[in-house]
């Protein structure tokens, strides 16, 4: 049940949206947004796209926004109904992340990034490989000499399903450090609270999750960061070091970004990405930013094209050899 | 550690007892039984609508709000399951079993009394355990593992035979397994493939439990009403209803008194783990009860039985109320409520965990002292209105029936946005009218599709963790523990009535087959 979490709604919010007559907009000048969210409330859609559209209204850059879920077939609902409707779509940004790219790699859904025009990326979160306080492990080579030493003495737990993020994140790790990705035993759970849960239980002996997700509890004591996917270490956390630091060159970035629809013209496209880059410097962006743990990851357009290739010819590749693609 | 509690009470109470607050948890209280009671909307609904509502206020504030709002959901959620045999949401299906005959028996006020009395009595304890017990059950929560939850879910599956209604032990066993069948369609978590979709993306995210059990519950019910002409199912005549008749004897009290104490504990445990939650409380008191219960009073299950209405509804509200020790005291939610109250906590820049009670006592202790405060509100504002309540029954079916429909397919809608899910609704709601016609009973399909979905991750999962060995089921002491428990479950009425029968030659040959199931 947590898998479809929650819902809920602003459906006045959503429904205002709906109506609202498509006014045209100056080139220049954005005065309003609807944000099509492909999941349901609570999740981390839910929350990329009304942070922002909360900090754009607090700062004044933006007059109106409006939210609408729409969840299904993994996100593939919201991404048909942007397609399908682009003309009435104009106003519209679709929020989304690295799963967009697994998903139409793996067939979920037809479509992929190339169908939509890329707006911007606007925040990352890194994976993270985590264990249970009182663990024998201290660093992440550990774990790899373990690895290599008999696979089944290290099961790694996720927040879903075998073959997402959680699971590949490890595999290109074991991969990145000269060991057989094949043997990685990764256990699934539905949620990602519910992979912390077994972390803390015993059920396995290092947890693959978001670094934003670990960071309470290892702020707490109750776990610890052995490593952190990003290019350089963490403000958050200065003292967890990145993969790439224990040798081992893999570096990962969830990012969170928005798309329009497929024909949006270019000077509109262009006027959303300004609106972004605007948000950055704005006080009400940097509360939101570090209240949540993210991380600015600004990528407009072309640059934002560039990047997903890149990581979809990563991704791919691991899928690949792990079976999931053919 | 008992100073830290008395001192935390005082921050509590110096929280919660200022006028602001009593009015935010008055309010909550009062939002979430209004949204409670319409059928279809349940906590998660009720608590992301007030999310918004919260924005400005203090943490403490904001999530005492919050809080009320919850309960006071699933305090009003047995409403329209005991009326209209349309529960609001998981939790209260198994209220529904014993609270909708009696209440078509002439006693819808009797019926809610007794479910608001249990709900408070579940609520309280359940605050008592959780002022006293939260920091150490906090291990109890993250004790549990796969194969634990796995034996749990077993243990859950032998509660089906109270289910069994009138067509008997056979058709309930056949319904579970549909139950199971039902639970695997989707995404397989555990190799990523996708089981009985057709093809289709809607199917991916597997089938909503909320409208599994709308389809079965209030949509067929308001067919029945359409179809059947038999006196009993038209609008009861207003004379016939003991609308006045909230006074709930002493005897009866004294019946449902130790079932309230036992569902307590019960129900208030399960919340605490995270893999459960409050619809297993429910089911599971449900159960245990008719498994402790006297052979005449078992009779009575599914009946209209005063015990088989206040253990669901005790084990509802007090999984409810512990459910909050993962949510505060570890950040972990066990449910999709506590999700979203996560989500809102985090955005007020607190961070559950360990350290919540010294670093954010006034939220911690807050939110518990005021629960004490919403249960007593809870029952001085809705036992008054249970007469207004229980003249619902006097509808007449041309309104009542659209009604019904409306409030149902709305409540799925306004979950998911997804049109899909109402089609959906719809077919599973001409299958079940078809399997009820043949005297199937519906509530195993539902513990079937619930338990069905935990079991196999579960079982999956600690099957990948012991090397594909089935070790896991007697390695550990609390799993053999639980296990154990299942097979005394099961063989221990087979032993009583198997000593009974040499005792007196022929024993009662038809509670063994009754029981074993």
């Amino acid at each position: 049940m947590m898998k479809r979490l929650v819902g809920k709604l602003m459906l006045i919010l959503a429904l205002v949206g709906l109506a609202l007559p498509v006014t045209p907009v100056l080139a220049d000048q954005v005065e309003e947004l609807h944000f099509l969210i492909p999941g349901g409330a609570g999740g981390g859609w839910d929350g990329t796209a009304r942070g922002v559209g909360k900090a754009l209204l607090d700062a004044g850059l933006l007059k109106q926004a409006s939210f609408e879920n729409m969840s299904g077939g993994g996100g593939g609902k919201a991404l048909n109904h942007l397609i399908s409707t682009a003309n009435r779509q104009q106003g519209t940004m679709l929020v989304n992340s690295t799963p967009i790219i697994i998903r139409s790699l793996t067939g979920v859904f037809p479509q992929s990034f190339r169908d939509l025009t890329p707006i911007s990326a606007v925040i990352a979160d890194y994976a993270a490989l985590v264990v249970a306080k009182d663990s024998k492990y201290q660093t992440l080579q550990q774990v790899l000499d373990d690895f290599k030493a008999d696979p089944r003495s290290v099961k790694v737990a996720g927040g879903s399903v075998k073959g997402s993020m959680d699971h590949l994140v490890p595999a290109m790790i074991v991969k990145g450090a000269g060991g057989n990705p094949l043997k990685l035993v990764y256990v699934p759970y539905d949620a990602g609270g519910k992979a912390m849960a077994g972390l803390l239980s015993g059920d396995t002996q290092v947890l693959s999750t978001g670094f934003g997700e670990a960071l309470g509890l290892a702020k707490q004591g109750e776990v610890r960061i052995l490593a952190v996917t990003s290019d350089e270490r963490l403000s958050q956390a200065p003292d967890v070091p990145t993969v790439k630091e224990s040798g081992v060159d893999v570096s990962f970035a969830n990012w969170r970004g928005f798309f329009g629809a497929p024909g949006l013209p270019e000077a509109k496209a262009q006027a959303y990405r300004d609106l972004l880059k605007q948000l950055y410097g704005t006080p009400e962006w940097a509360e939101i930013r570090d209240k949540r743990g993210w991380q600015n990851l600004y990528k407009p357009g072309a640059e934002f094209t560039a990047f997903l290739e890149g990581q979809e010819e990563a991704i791919g590749g691991m899928m690949r050899e792990l079976g999931f693609i053919k | 550690m008992w100073d830290g509690m008395i001192s935390g009470m005082l921050t509590g109470i110096s929280t919660t007892m200022v006028p602001f607050n009593i009015a935010l948890v008055l309010f909550g209280c009062f939002m979430g039984s209004l949204i409670g009671m319409l059928p279809g909307l349940g906590p998660i609904t009720a608590v992301a609508l007030m999310i918004p509502v919260t924005y400005g206020l203090d943490p403490a504030s904001g999530m005492v709000l919050l809080a009320g709002v919850y309960y006071g959901a699933i305090f009003g959620g047995s409403t329209s399951s005991i009326l209209i045999n349309a529960p609001g949401e998981a939790a209260t299906v198994a209220t529904a079993l014993d609270g909708y005959p009696l209440a078509r028996q002439g006693y819808p006020g009797k019926a809610l009394a007794i479910a608001a009395y249990s709900s408070f009595s579940g609520g309280t304890i359940s605050v008592i355990f959780l002022m006293i017990f939260a920091p150490l059950l906090a291990s109890v929560a993250t004790s549990f593992q796969s194969a634990d939850y796995f034996a749990l879910m077993i243990l859950g599956l032998t509660a089906v035979s109270a289910f069994a209604g009138r067509g008997g032990v056979l058709k309930a066993l056949l319904m579970v397994v549909l139950g199971l069948m039902l639970a695997t369609v989707g995404t397989d978590q555990t190799s990523g493939v996708q089981r009985f979709t057709f093809g289709s993306l809607e199917l991916l995210d597997g089938i909503e439990f909320l409208l599994l059990a709308m389809a079965t519950f209030a949509l067929t019910e308001a067919l029945s009403l359409v179809l059947t002409r038999d006196e009993s199912s038209d609008s009861l005549d207003p004379k016939m209803i003991g609308f006045k008749s909230l006074k709930v004897s002493k005897k009866e009290f004294k019946l449902i008194a130790p079932t309230i104490a036992r569902s307590s504990v019960l129900g208030f445990l399960i919340g605490v783990l995270p893999g459960a939650g409050a619809t297993l409380g429910s089911f599971m008191s449900y159960g245990m009860e008719r498994n402790l219960a006297s052979p005449e009073e078992r009779a009575k299950f599914g009946k209209g039985s005063l015990i088989g209405l206040a253990a669901p509804e005790t084990g509802n509200n007090a999984a409810s109320s512990g459910s909050f020790v993962p949510l505060l005291c570890l950040g972990i939610p066990g449910s999709g409520t506590t999700a979203v109250m996560l989500g809102a906590l985090i955005a007020y820049g607190i961070e559950p965990g360990p350290r919540m009670f010294t670093e954010s006592p006034e939220v911690f202790w807050g939110v518990i002292m005021s629960m004490y405060l919403g249960n007593v509100f809870l029952l001085v504002l809705n036992l008054p209105l249970i007469p207004y309540f229980a003249r619902l029954l006097a509808i007449p079916k041309n309104f009542m029936v659209p009604m019904i429909l409306f409030f149902s397919l709305m409540g799925v809608y306004l979950v998911t946005f997804n049109d899909f899910d109402i089609q959906m609704m719809v077919i599973f709601c001409i299958a079940a009218m078809a399997l009820r016609l043949m005297n199937f009973p519906m509530a195993p399909l539902l513990l079937g599709f619930i338990l069905g979905g935990l079991m196999e991750d579960n079982l999956r999962r600690s099957l990948l963790i012991y090397d594909e060995s089935i070790a896991f089921m007697w390695e550990r002491p609390l799993t053999l523990g639980i296990n154990l428990t299942t097979l005394f479950i099961l063989f221990f009425p087979m032993l009583r009535s198997l000593l009974a029968s040499r005792k007196n030659g022929k024993g009662s040959q038809t509670e063994t087959v009754d029981a074993t199931s």
